[in-house]
């Protein structure tokens, strides 16, 4: 199962304060690890709100509204994509991580719709073993 | 004291400190005890252990470094206990004891060598020693940090039947003395193969999933396409590791498109190529560019997966590269010969624009024993027939294929397509 792993926003990371280089080192230690435990499939960090563009709907309106937002704790500042096996791997993971902020931090962990809700559909007979290549072939009798 | 509500948090929270540290900690015991079971079994101790306190205690700041501790404990107990202690066991006892003295900083010792310590363990437990079942539920058990049951319940046999595999396998490695050791020169080569092969077989598993509606077996697909990665990571200059991750990669990512609603498969060019996996193909092709950048292009892996990435980059099915296809599976005929291959290079011929070419091919390997039975031979067979205008011979081998074939859903269609060259006008 996947999973977004969300790094919130602080006041300093929205003023755009660049990280000390110690924690640029750990962090990139840490993502090190994730990659070498085959969990990350991607991770990004975001500029500052400033940056930002909303676009409220209302109705049929769409009305642009520039950034920064005010709500500092509920922005993002960053984001990973991790492949695990579970909710509680993922929280040990995160637990793993350096404060990703000087002061107090929020990381968030959410789960990813994915074609685990393949579950029950992904199942039923889905033909006799073959070898992987052939499958191409089957496709290709079809037209 | 104890907050019996929180305890099956917590039970899941070790579950998943287990998943993260299995296979480090094996692999330094192994390396320090030299014996597999016994290795396995002190790590064990240390997750009962573990079980035990942390949740009165709560989980460590650095679980990883206290089962290391807890399992150096119990080896040290376990050497000291033994009555007639061998010069050997005394040696270890005692190189133990000396670690324990001077460091209680376990985690840089166990940071040190941890990744070679695993990658040998891979190695061992894909060691060709051992029929390609054991090597399986050794590697998933082992490093997957799988338990016994998951193994089973993915594999769909009794949990004893397993067990029983994985007691084995670790007596069939202590028998044959296999060395705890990363191969080098010729026999590298051989043991590298051995170790991508359990993985494919792993992913193959999960993704074929030929019976049973639990959802641990595409979980398998997801468990090999990560020992590949870890793989990547601790042997990064073999460009056939790159080539299993991008092959593996690539093809998950057309999981969600391969099946209905109702459960029946949709085959390639036929799947609705928005539901493909954008992030997993643009890993997978990255993992391709990195065994190509390696002079990687022609192992039997990274070409498989180049196919897979025709597709992947092919926008419609249309702008399928037919041609480039073929000329991958001419180079794959050559690295691994096999029928198979042959069959898919003729469709892929066909494909792209000459059947009578592919038919030539088809015929070629008709005598092969394993394509005598093969229905898609034969259905292949038939495609062609049918796009030469040979409609008789086409009907023939339609309703040949449909008698080979076990598969209802494709019986009908076969005899569907065999009718169809009764009716069709010209």
């Amino acid at each position: 199962m996947r999973f977004m792993v969300i790094v919130k926003a602080t006041k300093d990371s929205e003023a755009g304060v660049m990280p000390t280089e110690e924690l640029l080192t750990a962090m990139t230690k840490y993502n090190e690890d994730l990659a070498k435990a085959g969990i990350m499939l991607a991770g990004e960090g975001l500029h500052p709100s400033s940056k930002g563009v909303r676009v409220r709907f209302s109705g049929e309106k769409r009305e642009i509204i520039d950034g920064p937002f005010a709500e500092t704790k509920e922005l993002i500042a960053g984001y990973w994509i991790w492949q695990v096996r579970s909710r509680e791997e993922a929280i040990e993971w995160v637990k793993r991580c350096p404060n990703p902020m000087p002061g107090d931090s929020e990381i968030e962990i959410r789960q990813i719709f994915d074609a685990d809700d393949f579950g029950a559909e992904f199942t039923p007979e889905l033909r006799e073993r073959e070898e992987r290549l052939v499958q191409q072939m089957e496709a290709n009798k079809k037209k | 004291m104890q907050a019996p509500e929180t305890a099956p948090e917590t039970h899941a929270a070790i579950d998943a400190v287990w998943r993260i540290e299995s296979a480090k900690l094996i692999g330094a015991l192994v390396r320090i005890v030299r014996d597999i079971s016994l290795a396995e079994e002190l790590a064990q101790d240390a997750l009962v252990a573990a079980l035990q306190q942390w949740p009165a205690e709560g989980i460590p700041r650095n679980p990883g470094a206290w089962l290391m501790q807890a399992a150096k404990h119990r080896a040290i107990d376990h050497f000291r206990h033994r009555q007639r202690a061998e010069r050997k066991h005394e040696q270890v006892a005692y190189e133990l004891e000396a670690e324990q003295d001077r460091a209680p900083d376990f985690d840089t010792a166990l940071d040190d060598d941890v990744g070679d310590d695993v990658l040998r363990l891979m190695f061992t437990a894909c060691h060709p020693v051992l029929s390609a079942d054991a090597r399986v539920a050794l590697t998933l058990r082992l490093l997957g940090g799988l338990t016994t049951d998951e193994i089973a319940r993915a594999y769909l046999v009794p949990e004893p039947t397993i067990a029983q595999r994985i007691v084995r396998a670790k007596k069939a490695i202590a028998r044959a003395r296999v060395p705890f050791e990363v191969p080098r020169g010729a026999d590298r080569a051989a043991r590298l193969a051995s170790v991508l092969e359990v993985i494919y077989l792993v992913f193959n598993e999960g993704y074929s999933a030929t019976a049973g509606d639990d959802w641990m077996r595409p979980q398998l697909c997801e468990d090999a396409m990560r020992l590949g990665r870890v793989l990547a990571g601790l042997a990064p200059g073999e460009s056939e590791v790159h080539g299993l991750v991008a092959l593996m990669e690539l093809q998950a990512s057309r999981i969600r498109a391969r099946v209905s609603r109702t459960g029946e498969p949709i085959l390639l060019l036929d799947q609705d190529r928005s539901r493909w996996d954008q992030l997993l193909i643009h890993h997978g092709l990255a993992a391709l560019t990195r065994a190509q950048q390696l002079d990687g292009a022609h192992g039997p892996y990274a070409l498989q997966g180049a196919i897979a990435a025709c597709h992947a980059r092919a926008r419609t099915a249309a702008d399928t590269d037919w041609a480039r296809i073929a000329a991958l599976y001419a180079e794959l005929s050559r690295v691994m010969p096999s029928p198979v291959v042959e069959l898919n290079r003729a469709v892929a011929i066909a494909m792209a624009g000459d059947p009578a070419a592919g038919l030539e091919i088809v015929d070629a390997i008709a005598d092969h024993p394993t394509m005598r039975e093969y229905p898609h031979w034969a259905s292949a067979r038939a495609d062609l027939l049918a796009r030469l205008g040979r409609r008789d011979e086409a009907r023939a081998a339609f309703e040949r294929a449909a008698a080979l074939t076990r598969n209802a859903r494709d019986r009908d269609v076969l005899l569907a397509r065999a009718k169809e060259q009764d009716s069709t006008a010209p």
